[in-house]
């Protein structure tokens, strides 16, 4: 795969988002609020990042993403079928049985997710023990995880942190999609998180803050990163919005698990077609 | 086929059989990993961390931590054996194994010292007596707790070389030896030590040397004497349940809630398939105290002579 240009990945997000809230349209099910924050992230990741290799999904050597906030698997979803880890007739089969899209990632159902999610807080602790695997196997991978800032309240992830501290994991790196909504309304009411950022550096890591929905920024902070060496794991805290790239969804807490109606998603697709502002 | 088996004098934890066998392992097989919580001494990890550093990972006193981890070093081939006390093993990491090791159905092992009543004088925080209930009730999940030194050796190498999800559970007194160290064993697939058309005896780990004594005080009444090892209570062995149907009665013996357990297991196949009664001697669905383990069995009626008081009973 050629490297593509900063105008091409977000010609990518856009077709992503479009993919995922298709999904959720005709499941009438789903997450697309959290999907839309994670999208341009996902979207550095899979087209421009990871050594993976969409026909061999399992080959040994490839980058491992693990997606703790496993909920938001559209979007996930929407990279593996444009990055033709699963054929594209499969779009329409989210929530359906039998379908590789399980309404929360399942590894034994679809190809390209490297470990099942979907219950909180638990993903950091399965990419610690893949990056120290890489580690003791003198393998050269990365292990990338993305973490909602709502499940950085769940007590493993720092039980998790202080083992890739222990184990000197600058193989791992974790993107927070801070994007301060949970269900029941925003992170700092619900249970404040203070300074994420602040938090993962007490715990050992090289920390970054930025904008989670800037291709740019993501493409640069990724490049910087990309050969450091240091012992520690990375963390890299993104300020996102909830809902980016449709209107009526941006900040809203209501669209973390709601599907949209047909004018809702008519309106959607072409909002998101106009990219970001 | 019957079993061969000798109850000798020497005693032995079956948590040392652990201890010894997977020291073995990993030195046959790199993949093989511990994953210790803190407790490897008691744990009998200690030797493996010492010989095999570079397969050991010790994540501190983080239990949740440890089952996503183990699922993680899974992903990539590895064999973790996660090694810890039964209460924390099967409770505290409850829902991660599930989320994380049974649902993608991947080769981790929960392998785990302490089990039963004997962890006796630390009292009712540390007894496990829902583990094996609790961990039954996954899918994907095997549940063993062998018996003696030797079986405990054979079990856990069968649980290296099974494919998935293992839940191993070791006890921390000593118990007689009673197989030979070249006793063969599967998982899945029970014991008979002694055949006989009267009664059948059904027990597991530290209390099959209890049933063993019993069925020979009660053959020497001249009851005949069905004895089975059930080391394995998932997949339950049904034909070997089934095998002592004919006896009508059927007893069975585990240091464990008589809920879920080795009893509820066995009486499953029983309601299903019918023609015996079934009498579960065990925890009376209670928590321990702090008092000696032999104690303990006492107040629980986990002893020898409640064993024949029991199949008296059925007997009249």
């Amino acid at each position: 795969m050629t490297k593509p240009s900063i105008e091409e990945l977000k010609q990518k997000a856009i077709d992503l988002r479009q993919t995922a809230i298709t999904m959720i349209y005709e499941a009438q099910s789903g997450h697309p609020g959290g999907s839309l924050s994670a999208a341009d992230i996902i979207t550095a990741l899979y087209f421009k990042e990871m050594n993976i290799d969409p026909a061999n999904p399992k080959w040994e050597d490839r980058d491992r993403f693990v997606l703790s906030k496993g909920h938001v698997c559209p979007i996930q979803y929407a990279a593996l079928l444009h990055r033709g880890f699963v054929p594209m007739e499969k779009v329409h089969t989210l929530r359906q049985y039998g379908s590789p899209f399980q309404g929360h990632p399942d590894m034994k159902k679809c190809p390209g997710i490297d470990i099942s999610t979907g219950s909180l807080g638990q993903g950091l602790s399965c990419a610690v023990g893949m990056a120290i695997a890489g580690k003791r196997d003198d393998k050269s991978y990365r292990v990338f995880a993305m973490l909602g800032d709502g499940e950085c309240q769940e007590g493993q992830i720092w039980e998790a942190a202080q083992t890739a501290n222990k184990y000197q994991l600058d193989n791992l790196i974790v993107f927070v999609d801070d994007n301060n909504l949970q269900i029941d309304g925003t992170c700092d009411e619900i249970m404040p998180n203070l300074d994420l950022e602040l938090k993962f550096k007490a715990f050992g890591f090289d920390t970054r803050r930025i904008d989670g929905h800037d291709m740019q920024q993501i493409v640069d902070t990724l490049d910087e990163i990309r050969n450091i060496q240091h012992g520690k794991p990375i963390c890299i805290v993104c300020n996102t919005v909830k809902g980016r790239g449709v209107s009526f969804m941006e900040d809203v807490c209501n669209w973390h698990g709601v599907a949209p109606k047909e004018a809702e998603y008519l309106q959607a697709l072409e909002e998101i077609a106009g990219g970001l502002k | 086929m019957m079993s061969t088996y000798n109850v000798t004098e020497k005693k032995i934890a079956t948590r040392e059989g652990f201890g010894h066998e997977i020291v073995e392992l990993g030195k046959k097989n790199k993949n093989i990993y511990v994953v210790d919580i803190d407790i490897g001494k008691s744990c009998k990890t200690t030797e493996f961390a010492n010989q095999l550093p570079n397969q050991h990972i010790n994540v501190g006193i983080a239990e949740q931590n440890a089952a996503g981890l183990a699922a993680g070093l899974a992903t990539t081939g590895k064999i973790p054996f996660i090694s810890t006390y039964a209460v924390f093993g099967s409770l505290r990491m409850l829902e991660q194994i599930r989320q994380e090791v049974c649902y993608p159905h991947l080769n981790v092992k929960i392998a785990c010292s302490h089990g039963g009543l004997t962890p006796a004088n630390d009292g009712g925080s540390h007894q496990a007596i829902e583990d094996m209930g609790v961990l039954r009730t996954v899918p994907n999940m095997t549940v063993i707790m062998a018996a003696d030194y030797h079986s405990t050796r054979k079990l856990v190498a069968k649980a290296a070389e099974h494919y998935g999800p293992v839940y191993l559970r070791f006890t921390r007194d000593t118990v007689p030896v009673i197989y030979g160290e070249d006793e063969e064993f599967e998982i899945g697939k029970a014991k008979k030590l002694k055949d006989g058309k009267d009664i059948a005896i059904i027990a597991n780990g530290d209390t099959l040397h209890l049933a063993l004594k019993a069925s020979e005080l009660l053959e020497n009444e001249g009851v005949s004497v069905k004895l089975l090892d059930f080391h394995t209570i998932k997949p339950l062995d049904r034909e070997a349940v089934v095998d002592c149907l004919s006896t009508g009665r059927i007893i069975t013996v585990e240091d464990h809630n008589i809920l879920n357990g080795l009893g509820s297991a066995v009486s499953e196949v029983v309601a299903e398939e019918g023609g015996a009664v079934v009498r579960r001697i065990g925890v009376q669905d209670k928590f321990g105290e702090s008092a000696p383990y032999e104690k303990l069995l006492e107040m629980n009626g986990i002893t020898i002579d409640n064993i024949v008081a029991t199949a008296h009973s059925l007997l009249k």
